[in-house]
């Protein structure tokens, strides 16, 4: 397992970047909170290594089928593997942090250099 | 049915109804589910509300012009549409023409994680994308208690279930919902506080290990609707729920007779047999020929052209049809030409619900006027004795009010118990004939009565019924001084009458001769005595002639003498003259 873990990562260096998904419906308060609270999240974990793609449902809803999105607003991470899905505003930082594998290294750097590795 | 739908009509304004299209559903519904409101389908696992969710959307769509969207939090679509198939839907093409969406919601609760507020939002979305997508009118949700596992916040999902079914009504479509069933409430979760308009319970229970399904309405606001148990079958062609409540005695009735095939039997029963639409119940103890008379009396049905059901507990189709080749009736042909149809099953295949299910279902779709159940009784060891007398009475109550005559036959052991067995059943049916074995002289031989025939003038005589390799026939039974007599008995009492009349005749013909005879000595005497009168008369007639002569030649001498004596006394002369002449008389 760990060295497999470890060899993937290094070999698709360019794919590092984390490839995040968040479904809203609407622009409602509960909207706006979940996409600062992502932002949040990811300028202070992920400095630049991450892409935010925001999908309105009541804009697009035929695309909630593909990542089987029943509540609002989820964060789905496709990238890096295995893919996550946190359902809520992220306002339990500490919780989307946990599910997210970011909360164990508070240093982005390290934990990027340890995956590396 | 007829009877609760025109009960029903003056309510249906009140509440809209959308109708299933399952059959026998919209009756016990009085027309379906209601329109726009949700409905809850709810039961124990493997009772079928998924596939009863799934033939309320493929009949909608079908048969209603109502496109359904169904989303499944259980089965994925390909596990649906196979499922589907099962019941001979296409779900596959209805996809393809835009007549029923299918949204597979999967839910894997480790794969999830909650971090602050959310709602079902996302749910909403998907939901209301498919309907618009395809104008859906019928939206089934099955089961949308998976919910409770996928999320951890149990406030959250109920608060969004209570606003979900307030936004299902006001988007207007008619919603499914299903719900395993919980311990001590309907469904685990308790739905059921959400869907206050219909509730449906499904049940599978198993009784004397036979499984029947039962469907109940629980609940129907603003509508009439049978509160009853009613058993369910899932067949090749989806759902048939049976409503089988009593009809009421209000069938109508015929005066037109049927035969039974068995002409001294139509004789017995005033000589045309049995009333149309009526039933008929046929008693006998083993091997008294009871599936015999019920053969020749769906030949005779056939043979008029009528279609018939035989429906058979003991025997196979065609050992039915091979043992009636050997009393000379030939059922094969009408099998074929398709006026016939045999139905077997084993009593002990399922239970007395589903027996009583399967036989609507077959009914209903051959549309028979003459049914032949052989034997009832079969059914009742699958049942409690009230079970089975409802089960009867609404098999009699069916039947006539669908205006086809029925025969029954019912096995019952010998003995004396005979008419206390049959005595519940028999006050069902309108005749009853009685088939009897009678042992005797070393011989058991069957008899047949007519024990009653409602509104007909019927004979009360016992007959002998005869099996032979040309048919059956009845015979007059003799009434000996021990009893009927029936086989060789009535054979010997026969021939000894047969031996009496023959003495008779011969004694008459005896005695005549005799009598004859005798006359004849006296026509003989009479006529002997005759002759000798004549010879009498002659001699008679002969001695007046001597006497005439002799008169006449007396006085001629005298004269003569008178003249030569010339005397005038004539007496002296005369005495002398005739005492003398006297002898030299021949």
């Amino acid at each position: 397992m760990t060295p497999v873990k470890r060899s993937k990562p290094s070999r698709r260096r360019p794919v590092d970047t984390w490839d995040l998904r968040l479904y809203v419906t609407d622009d409602t308060p509960r909207s706006r909170a979940a996409i600062a609270n992502l932002r949040s999240i990811c300028d202070t974990h992920l400095k630049g290594r991450f892409r935010i793609t925001t999908i309105d449902l009541a804009k697009s809803p035929e695309r909630a089928k593909g990542d089987q999105i029943l509540a609002t607003p989820t964060l789905v991470r496709r990238v890096p593997i295995p893919t996550r899905t946190i359902i809520g505003n992220l306002s339990d930082i500490d919780n989307a942090l946990a599910a997210l594998d970011l909360n164990t290294n508070p240093h982005p750097g390290k934990t990027a250099e340890s995956r590396k590795k | 049915m007829k009877t609760r739908r025109k009960k029903v009509a003056p309510s249906a304004p009140l509440l809209p109804k959308c109708p299933t299209g399952i059959n026998g559903l919209d009756e016990i519904t009085s027309g379906g589910f209601p329109r726009g409101r949700p409905t809850l389908i709810c039961g124990e696992a493997g009772c079928g509300k998924t596939l009863m969710a799934v033939e309320f959307l493929v009949r909608g769509a079908t048969q209603f012009g109502e496109p359904g969207v169904m989303m499944s939090f259980e089965e994925t679509e390909p596990e649906l549409k196979a499922n589907a198939a099962s019941l001979g839907f296409d779900l596959d093409r209805l996809v393809r023409t835009r007549k029923i969406a299918l949204d597979y919601v999967h839910i894997e609760p480790s794969e999830i994680q909650e971090s602050g507020e959310y709602d079902l939002e996302g749910l909403f979305a998907r939901l209301n994308h498919a309907i618009d997508s395809i104008g859906a009118k019928r939206v089934v949700l099955d089961t949308l208690e998976a919910l409770f596992g996928g999320f951890r916040n149990e406030a959250i999902l109920r608060a969004e279930f209570r606003r979900l079914f307030r936004w299902l009504k006001s988007k207007g479509v008619t919603a499914v919902i299903t719900g395993e069933r919980g311990s001590g409430q309907l469904t685990r979760s308790g739905l059921e506080e959400y869907v206050s308009d219909c509730v449906i319970l499904l049940d599978h229970r198993v009784c004397d290990q036979i499984a029947t399904r039962h469907l109940r309405i629980v609940k129907y606001r603003g509508s009439l609707h049978g509160t009853n148990e009613f058993p369910f079958l899932i067949g090749g062609d989806g759902i048939s729920v049976l409503p089988i409540t009593s009809l009421g005695l209000t069938h109508e009735v015929s005066t037109e007779r049927v035969g039974t095939g068995i002409p001294r039997l139509d004789a017995m029963l005033g000589r045309r047999g049995f009333f149309r639409s009526s039933s008929i119940l046929l008693t006998g103890t083993p091997g008294t020929g009871k599936t015999i008379v019920s053969a020749n009396f769906a030949d005779a049905a056939c043979r008029r052209g009528e279609r018939t059901m035989f429906f058979s507990f003991e025997e196979s189709p065609n050992q039915i049809i091979r043992n009636m080749h050997s009393i000379g009736l030939h059922l094969d042909p009408h099998v074929k030409k398709g006026l016939l149809q045999f139905h077997s099953t084993r009593p002990s295949l399922y239970g007395l619900e589903m027996h009583l299910a399967t036989m609507f279902k077959e009914i209903a779709t051959f549309r028979p006027q003459v049914v032949v159940v052989d034997p009832i009784t079969s059914m009742m060891n699958t049942g409690t004795p009230s079970e089975c007398r409802a089960m009867v009475t609404r098999l009699v109550d069916y039947l006539k009010a669908n205006q086809i005559t029925s025969l029954f036959t019912s096995l019952t052991r010998g003995g004396h118990s005979l008419h206390q067995s049959e005595a519940a059943m028999s006050s069902l049916m309108d005749s009853w004939l009685l088939l009897q074995d009678l042992e005797g002289n070393g011989e058991r031989n069957r008899v047949l009565y007519v024990l009653k025939a409602r509104g007909m003038a019927h004979s009360n005589q016992v007959r002998e019924f005869l099996i032979s390799n040309h048919g059956v026939d009845l015979v007059d039974a003799y009434i000996g001084p021990s009893g009927v007599l029936t086989g060789s008995a009535r054979a010997a009492q026969a021939a000894r009458e047969k031996a009496d009349a023959l003495a008779i005749i011969q004694d008459g013909a005896r005695r005549r001769r005799e009598v004859e005879r005798k006359s004849h000595a006296l026509d003989r005497t009479i006529s002997g005595l005759r002759s000798e009168r004549e010879a009498a008369e002659e001699e008679v007639r002969q001695i007046n002639a001597q006497v005439g002569r002799r008169t006449r030649l007396l006085t001629t001498d005298r004269i003569e003498l008178g003249r030569l004596r010339q005397a005038d006394s004539a007496s002296a002369p005369d005495n002398h003259t005739g005492m003398k002449k006297e002898p030299k008389l021949p």
